[in-house]
């Protein structure tokens, strides 16, 4: 038949003809006739009363058409963005959830919190405009760390919710816990602090509403990973309008990470004004405006502890949290630091009891959300930090106390004692792969090589697992998901045979039209070139939850793989018409029908011409047309893994952290397309790299204010900052999912930030240094080694 | 941006008289400072002068004992400079590292020195080979040009129309590079001359500054070990997010010494 590229091959994504040619089409792309300019007027303060806002000078500027309040939401009873998620405490007690309008009532909590919202008929207008707002605030004193959240006397952000918490969590059997670290020989401590991230898209967010009175109808562009989602939070729960109504379409998306996740204010406000202007409206964050409103990832504060016994053998583990939710709760906000965290820390360990307690913190900060990894680095960098601390402590090399307490490939599917089962994995078959690619075992030669120039050379593991494929809806209701987690697709094949597939993932980078066609043509039997891939409109395509947690594949490309089924199935049906032959005995390979051991064949182009021409075809018993829908709810996340190997060489003068060498060997499941999946893998560990080594996100305490509010002060990592990485897989499939797959999409970010941090400490041990925070800068190096008052490195 | 007025004078005398006759009108030089303020409405001048047409403001020349190089020349054509590196490769090292080709291809040396960013580097190496600053009206020393933050002896309507910098017997620049902006968090120019070295810092406090300790040694020795033990004061040096005082003045002595080191190979 034609130019099959199935599972395995790697094609040049599709994709790229339009990216890399500059037709790409996104969000500020799109103009609308009589489309106007809005901008949002955000909080200057971390923390204050907002007694009121004078619009008068702002409605008097020039080509000022409306600006609107937080009063003119109240007015209309609009209701506040919902939390997609509600957690409890250890008694069943729901988590504290005060509301979250869409512009700011009452009072503003964090720097960026947005007052009012200004449309004008140009940007340049709407800017003049909204310096002219007269706001009168009553600044009050701004708490944006956790520990300090949460002492007594601190800033309370809202009435009703005692010292800050949001709720207090807890995972695990503490009882046994508690048992195990009475008998331990030996307890490993560890206090430490996930940094916190801001995500830095390439493209910032934007958005444009238009209302046509004519129908009644609202459309939204907006650059989001899930358009459906936006259409049913947005629509239902916040600004009443029915679903049909409400057209939300995300088109091409530079970029997530996590960011693009969530429904944020600025969708409903602009969707809500372009009603009452009666005129399409576009708003384009800057920069710096995404610095300050795009929601953040991670910042916890964590004290672990790890009971052994003698031989090293874990007992048990437990872990202290306090997770930071800014000012308010995100999306999915409270769901990242426990439901995505506790569940992980058992990691590819055989550790019988583990024990997690959050607390979740509302801070004067941006709100805090997913943002690549969401929670599982985290769990992954406590564990794989403290079991570095054990090993030290106990005087047991790295490797050997990972090998003794890892989970034997012959254990799964394996149970943890925090709620989640492996269904599959092999960590010792990576680690073992990964040790020879990084060539360990001559570590010493470079290690002293390094020396002889006056730095030190550490290296570091990290021997970790993860959850993705999100996720099993009843699994996750149990946990608080207020919503499914299934994905969908519809494959429509034409008459003529070619093939377009409607799926509810969102493709925003990852190369999902390359990748899902690679499916159909593998499946189909059709060519490559012959299957389109439309997603990102709600207009276009069913129901649908987009693209995060590593899902797309997972979940998205299982409902593909059962659609492709059903055509095949219905195929068959055809073709035994045709053929005169039985449906049992008809087969289908290679793109064509068959009657089994005869030389009876139908391609796959004259069945979709038969269901579409339907003379000669059995209409009594089957409709004609070739087009079929399939929802996939997974029975459990996947859980891929692996072992990453960092080399680093610090510069004792400077305290300069140079990574030298890395290597990931990961098991990620089958692999469609093994170009696509070594490009997941080193932007993952690049953004983890970045979180170890480089970003931060900077908060001063007290006034509330983004000290790394920009490019110049939050630091990216770049290309330079890179060795070439060594990155391969070792995978063992998937048991439960329709080709095997687990997704790849988050392993990097997830696996690399311990790696990085465990060889920049153990290039530091001799001089006793145990543990350093992220980012390891050269400044805080530095300071370490001048606090441990070191002799500098001779030169 | 906010709305201002254009021009684009041929003449020297032109700009100046647009500069002294709109309050608050600003140069644009390569705009690699001023185009980002005005994008981020943090300044509203009424006026720019532009002077890209403006004759003889571009272009390097060697007097001798001198390299003259002309106020709009761009730091990718100082680094690319096959004179200048012959006779001051510290310098043509120096353009090479700032900000990235984008910067480099339309910032210019002028504008850099007029605008006197306490991270930038074109202020080490002008302050570190006691270069002269040839304005449309007079001559300025260096050490009387750098005055702190953004602050120059510049007057209103005054216009740099080149740099003037004699040609030491070494020189070399080493910055460490501010891990976001990769402006200087410290940078170090050391040069030295038949009577003497002159060391200047950027990034590290409020202005470029000179280091008469480190002269002071480096004259008898041209060593890096001969400053390995000068520490300067952390009084009055920059402290934020990303470096406390102490750090950057720990930094001007390792990046004097690899200064020196440059210089030397």
């Amino acid at each position: 038949m034609g130019n099959v590229i199935g599972i395995g091959a790697a094609p040049k994504r599709k994709e790229d003809q339009r990216f890399l040619t500059g037709r790409g089409n996104y969000v500020s792309d799109i103009k609308r006739p009589g489309m106007t300019a809005g901008v949002f007027v955000r909080s200057p303060h971390g923390h204050a009363v907002l007694r009121g806002v004078d619009k008068s000078a702002a409605l008097a500027s020039a080509g000022v058409i409306a600006v609107l309040t937080g009063d003119d939401v109240k007015v209309e009873g609009l209701g506040g963005l919902p939390c997609g998620w509600g957690i409890s405490d250890a008694k069943g007690v729901p988590m504290k959830e005060p509301p979250f309008p869409m512009l700011a009532q009452g009072k503003v909590r964090y720097v960026g919190d947005m007052v009012a919202f200004v449309i004008a008929e140009t940007p340049e207008q709407a800017n003049a405009a909204a310096e002219l707002l007269t706001i009168d605030y009553e600044v009050l004193p701004s708490v944006v760390g956790v520990l300090e959240a949460v002492r007594p006397g601190a800033p309370q952000l809202f009435d009703d919710v005692p010292n800050n918490i949001c709720c207090d969590w807890e995972l695990g059997d503490k009882g046994a816990v508690e048992t195990a670290f009475r008998k331990a020989a030996h307890v490993a401590k560890l206090s430490l602090v996930n940094n916190r991230l801001i995500g830095n898209p390439m493209e910032p967010r934007a958005a444009i509403a238009e209302y046509e009175p004519g129908t009644d109808r609202f459309t939204l562009w907006t650059t989001s990973q899930f358009p459906h989602v936006v259409r049913f939070l947005m629509g239902a729960l916040v600004l009443n309008i029915p679903q049909h109504k409400l057209r939300v379409v995300a088109p091409d998306v530079g970029g997530g990470f996590g960011v693009k996740q969530f429904h944020y204010g600025e969708e409903a406000v602009i969707t809500w004004a372009a009603k009452r202007v009666k005129r399409p409206i576009k708003w384009v964050a800057s920069r710096s405006e995404g610095y300050v409103s795009d929601r953040h990832g991670r910042d916890h504060v964590t004290e672990a502890e790890l009971a052994l016994d003698e031989h090293g053998k874990f007992l048990a583990f437990r872990v202290n949290t306090l997770a930071n939710m800014g000012g308010y709760l995100s999306t999915f906000g409270p769901n990242i630091p426990t439901n995505l965290y506790g569940p992980l820390l058992g990691g590819v360990y055989t550790t019988p009891a583990i024990y997690c307690n959050v607390k979740v913190v509302f801070t004067n900060t941006v709100p805090v959300d997913a943002y690549r990894g969401a929670g599982r680095p985290e769990a992954t960098f406590v564990l794989e930090r403290i079991v570095d601390v054990a090993a030290s402590e106990m005087g047991i090399d790295r490797v050997e106390i990972r090998r003794r307490n890892m989970i034997p490939k012959e254990a799964y599917p394996y149970q943890t004692p925090v709620l989640v089962q492996y269904d599959s994995g092999d960590p010792m078959g990576c680690l073992d792969g990964a040790l020879v690619a990084a060539d360990v075992k001559n570590f010493g030669v470079r290690k002293a090589a390094s020396a002889s120039k006056g730095k030190f050379r550490g290296l570091g593991y990290s021997t970790y697992v993860e959850a993705c494929g999100l996720a099993p809806s009843r699994f996750a209701g149990r946990l608080g998901a207020r919503g499914g987690l299934y994905e969908s697709a519809t494959v429509r094949v034409h008459p003529t045979g070619q093939v377009t597939v409607m799926i509810g993932t969102h493709n925003h980078g990852q190369g999902h039209e390359t990748t899902f066609a690679q499916i159909v043509s593998e499946k189909l039997g059709v060519s490559f070139e012959d299957v389109d891939i439309v997603f990102g409109d709600t207009d276009r395509v069913q129901f649908g939850m987009g693209t995060y947690g590593s899902r797309s594949l997972v979940v998205g490309g299982a409902a593909l793989s059962k659609a492709t089924d059903k055509v095949i199935a219905k195929g068959k049906k055809i073709a035994a018409h045709l053929l005169e032959a039985a449906e049992v005995d008809i087969q289908f390979e290679a793109g064509n029908f068959s009657v089994a051991g005869t030389d009876r064949i139908k391609s796959f182009e004259e069945i979709a011409g038969a269901a579409y021409v339907p003379h000669n075809y059995p209409l009594e018993v089957l409709e004609p047309g070739l087009e079929e829908q399939a929802y996939y709810d997974p029975v459990n996340f996947t859980y891929p893994g692996g072992c990453h190997i960092a080399e680093v060489e610090v510069d004792p003068e400077t305290g300069t952290v140079t990574l030298v060498s890395y290597t990931a060997v990961d098991d990620v499941g089958t692999v469609i397309n093994p170009m696509i999946v070594e490009g997941q893998l080193h932007g993952g560990i690049v953004q983890g790299v970045g979180q170890a080594l480089f970003e931060n996100a900077v908060y001063d305490e007290g006034s509330g204010q983004l000290l790394s509010g920009s490019l110049m002060d939050y630091c990216m990592p770049r290309a330079d900052h890179m060795p070439m990485m060594k990155v391969a897989t070792h995978s063992t499939l998937c048991t439960h999912t329709p080709m095997g797959v687990k997704g790849c999409g988050e392993v990097g970010t997830i696996g690399s930030p311990a790696a990085v941090i465990n060889a920049v400490v153990d290039a530091l041990s001799h001089l006793g240094v145990t543990h350093v925070d992220m980012p390891a800068t050269p400044n805080r190096i530095w300071r370490l080694l001048q606090n441990a008052s070191l002799p500098v490195a001779a030169e | 941006m906010k709305p201002f007025a254009y021009h684009q004078p041929d003449q020297i005398p032109d700009a100046a008289k647009l500069l002294t006759s709109i309050e608050d009108s600003k140069l644009v030089a390569g705009g690699m400072t001023l185009i980002p303020t005005l994008k981020q409405r943090l300044a509203n001048p009424p006026a720019l002068v532009d002077l890209s047409r403006l004759g003889n403001l571009k272009g390097i020349t060697d007097d001798g004992a001198t390299i003259t190089i002309g106020a709009m020349t761009p730091h990718a054509v100082v680094a690319a400079s096959k004179l200048v590196q012959a006779k001051i490769p510290g310098l043509a090292a120096l353009a090479s590292m700032i900000g990235d080709p984008a910067v480099r291809s339309r910032g210019t040396i002028g504008g850099s020195v007029a605008n006197n960013d306490p991270a930038a580097d074109y202020p080490a190496g002008v302050l570190g080979l006691g270069a002269a600053i040839v304005t449309s009206t007079r001559e300025i020393a260096a050490d009387k040009f750098f005055l702190g933050l953004f602050e120059t002896a510049l007057e209103t309507g005054e216009i740099i129309t080149a740099i003037r910098f004699p040609v030491p017997l070494r020189a070399g620049y080493t910055k460490f590079k501010a891990p976001a902006s990769r402006y200087a968090l410290v940078g170090v120019f050391v040069a030295k001359f038949a009577d003497g070295v002159r060391v200047a810092v950027t990034g590290a406090g409020p202005g470029v500054f000179r280091v008469p300790p480190m002269e002071a040694a480096l004259s008898e020795n041209f060593d890096p070990s001969a400053i390995a033990a000068i520490k300067i004061d952390n009084d009055g040096l920059t402290s934020d997010i990303h470096a406390e005082a102490d750090y950057r003045a720990h930094l001007v002595t390792v990046m004097a010494k690899r200064a020196v080191d440059a210089a030397l190979s």
